[in-house]
């Protein structure tokens, strides 16, 4: 077990706790600097998913996990991110400012998505955010002259400042730069008052309004700072995709980032993270699933004889092979998550290092939620 | 000039009056407390002070200053700060984040310079945190700091929503309830609290209040009310003794 000193007020304020913290995030980013030169170029580009997907995954956890808004219409961000990068590359743009006005774009359209966020919550909210989506989404199809509608619009590998990022490994480190540079900022955010303010709101409004914050001013600030890291990871995204459609940026992919919040642990930048790699990853192991399970089954069966295995493989495999199995598996795991884990994979996270930082004395009880009656629901 | 003035308040919610038609003033510097049955309007009061409520008719004077239609989050920068009936901390919050938050009125950051984490940001949290560590010296809140709320037995959540209120350094404070919930003494403690607020920090504190003993013991003057009237003013043993605010409590 390890106890930080603390002698300085700096100590609360830094990034890392102390120097063994600095120490394990030092490994973590020479190890992610050195997968792709021991991975496959197929790993390396399902990674760099995980990096776009953990963008959008901070995005949703400042609004959703820190600032308690819940928005179902996230999809819809990526989208105007996406399509507006898409369009200005298209219109001979250079890369760098075209990101940042797509990163714009989306900035402002979260602002005035946020303006009703001031006079509603809860479900009322998310249900806004809900029709907002659909409302992008057909403006995604019919509006021709920018989105080219359902012929869709084709997007070119990036190119910064004449370097080309057209290979994988390229695309996965910039993409980890712009993961690393969100959660910089968000951080710095939660850290100083903004973050705090936000928190306060997400806990309570009466409070944090009699204690100095503006709740319209602070809660169309977390929509339109969610909304624009949301156009970055889009941009990013229209690369990856290479081919943009209307029908990419549906209800389910707004509903996949409340997923990835939700199973990552809300209320935790780690969380965004381990979200991240949950959604990005799962598919290609499904698919994997299904393409090796059954031969390897089959394998099994002939090496031992035993029939039954030969069958059991190809209906795990033809299960897997079935339409809507993917939604299902993310649903099963999602209702889980909830009943079994609140905290999500971040709150997992924390009591295997508890337990193993406290071995042996690890009560089990150490995280049991104490039942609390007291929360009043007059005034809101 | 008193501290702050309210004059003729009143507000109706439909066709209750909740408040109807109560003024008094606050002198600087004293304990001035609020007493009356349930539902008497005492809360409402608080409410229309912190500006949750717009009040039907009447004004409110602070420092001199009309602040009857000012926005609710300008009033904790004015100099005035509340606490809740019902606690209303941030509970998924540390100790420490609470009461830092309550620095919010005193923040000079931009967003952009918070989005870099500057040096001037840095500067700025250390001066807050500076101010957060002398209430928490002064409520004996250290073993807590870093707790969160959910994980804090009652009586010190009573106890950090009074230290946020003082983190905005305030020149009133609003009391509702302090010692609700609380055990014989822990609200011996709560009055001794009050009396330093009061004393040594020179803060004004307007409180509501059922303990009588609590009243008695630390309010310089006592207003009762009952069904949005005022009843009676003056010394806690005038009030007490006032023939209207026995029939209120007792009836008869």
């Amino acid at each position: 077990m390890r106890f930080i000193f603390k002698t300085s007020y700096n100590q609360d304020i830094q990034l890392f706790r102390d120097k063994v913290d600095l120490g394990w995030y030092v490994a973590l980013v020479v190890a992610v600097l050195a997968v792709p030169f021991l991975l496959s170029d197929y790993s390396v580009g399902e990674t760099s998913w995980v990096f776009i997907y953990g963008i959008c995954g901070v995005s949703l956890m400042t609004l959703v996990g820190y600032t308690g808004l819940v928005s179902l219409g996230h999809a819809a961000f990526l989208g105007i991110g996406a399509y507006a990068h898409a369009y200005f590359l298209e219109h001979g743009m250079p890369w760098v400012p075209s990101v940042v006005l797509a990163v714009l774009i989306t900035t402002v359209c979260g602002f005035v998505v946020g303006l009703p966020a001031l006079r509603m919550t809860g479900l009322y909210l998310s249900i806004a955010t809900l029709a907002f989506a659909v409302i992008i989404q057909e403006v995604f199809s019919h509006w021709e002259s920018v989105t080219h509608g359902f012929a869709g619009m084709p997007v070119g590998p990036p190119t910064i400042f004449g370097f080309s990022f057209a290979g994988s490994r390229e695309f996965y480190y910039l993409c980890l730069f712009f993961l690393v540079l969100a959660l910089w900022v968000t951080r710095n955010l939660l850290r100083a008052p903004t973050g705090r303010a936000w928190i306060a709101i997400r806990d309570s409004e009466i409070a944090a309004q009699s204690m100095g914050v503006n709740l319209a001013i602070y809660k169309s600030m977390a929509f339109a700072y969610s909304a624009g890291l949301m156009g970055l990871a889009g941009a990013l995204f229209a690369h990856k995709i290479a081919y943009l459609a209307p029908d990419i940026f549906t209800i389910l992919l707004s509903i996949q980032f409340l997923l990835l919040v939700i199973v990552g642990g809300l209320g935790s930048l780690h969380g965004a993270v381990f979200g991240a790699i949950f959604v990005a990853l799962l598919p290609p192991l499904i698919a994997i699933l299904r393409d090796g399970l059954p031969a390897s089954f089959a394998d099994l069966s002939t090496s031992t004889g035993i029939g039954l295995f030969h069958i059991v493989g190809d209906a795990i495999g033809n299960f897997l092979k079935k339409p809507g199995v993917e939604a299902g598996i993310f649903g099963l795991i999602l209702v889980l998550v909830i009943l079994l884990e609140p905290l999500g994979m971040y709150g997992r996270w924390v009591k295997i290092r508890v337990f193993f930082s406290t071995f042996p004395l690890y009560k089990a009880d150490s995280f049991k939620r104490q039942k609390s009656y007291m929360k009043t629901e007059r005034l809101r | 000039m008193s501290l702050f003035a309210a004059e003729e308040i009143a507000i109706n919610f439909g066709g209750i009056k909740a408040v109807d038609g109560v003024s008094f003033a606050i002198e600087k510097g004293e304990v001035f407390t609020i007493i009356g049955p349930n539902g008497a309007g005492k809360t409402t009061i608080f409410n229309l002070m912190s500006r949750i409520y717009d009040p039907t008719s009447g004004r409110l004077k602070f420092e001199g200053q009309d602040i009857t239609r000012v926005a609710p989050h300008r009033i904790a920068k004015l100099g005035i700060a509340r606490t809740f009936q019902n606690i209303e901390l941030f509970e998924h919050a540390s100790l420490l984040q609470n009461l830092l938050l309550a620095r919010h009125a005193h923040k000079k950051s931009n967003f952009f310079s918070e989005l870099l984490f500057l040096p001037s940001v840095r500067r700025m949290e250390i001066e807050h945190r500076e101010a957060v560590e002398q209430v928490i010296d002064f409520l004996d809140l250290q073993q807590y700091r870093d707790t969160l709320i959910v994980n804090l037995p009652y009586g010190v959540r009573k106890v950090t929503e009074l230290a946020r209120a003082l983190c905005t350094k305030p020149k009133l404070l609003l009391l509702d309830e302090p010692s609700s919930g609380l055990n014989v003494e822990e609200t011996e403690d709560m009055a001794f609290w009050i009396q330093d607020i009061k004393n040594l920090l020179g803060i004004t504190v307007l409180m509501v209040e059922h303990d009588m003993t609590l009243v008695s013991s630390v309010s310089d003057r006592v207003l009762a009310i009952n069904y949005g009237r005022p009843l009676a003013m003056g010394t806690p043993r005038e009030v007490q003794s006032h023939p209207e605010v026995m029939r209120a409590y007792l009836g008869g």
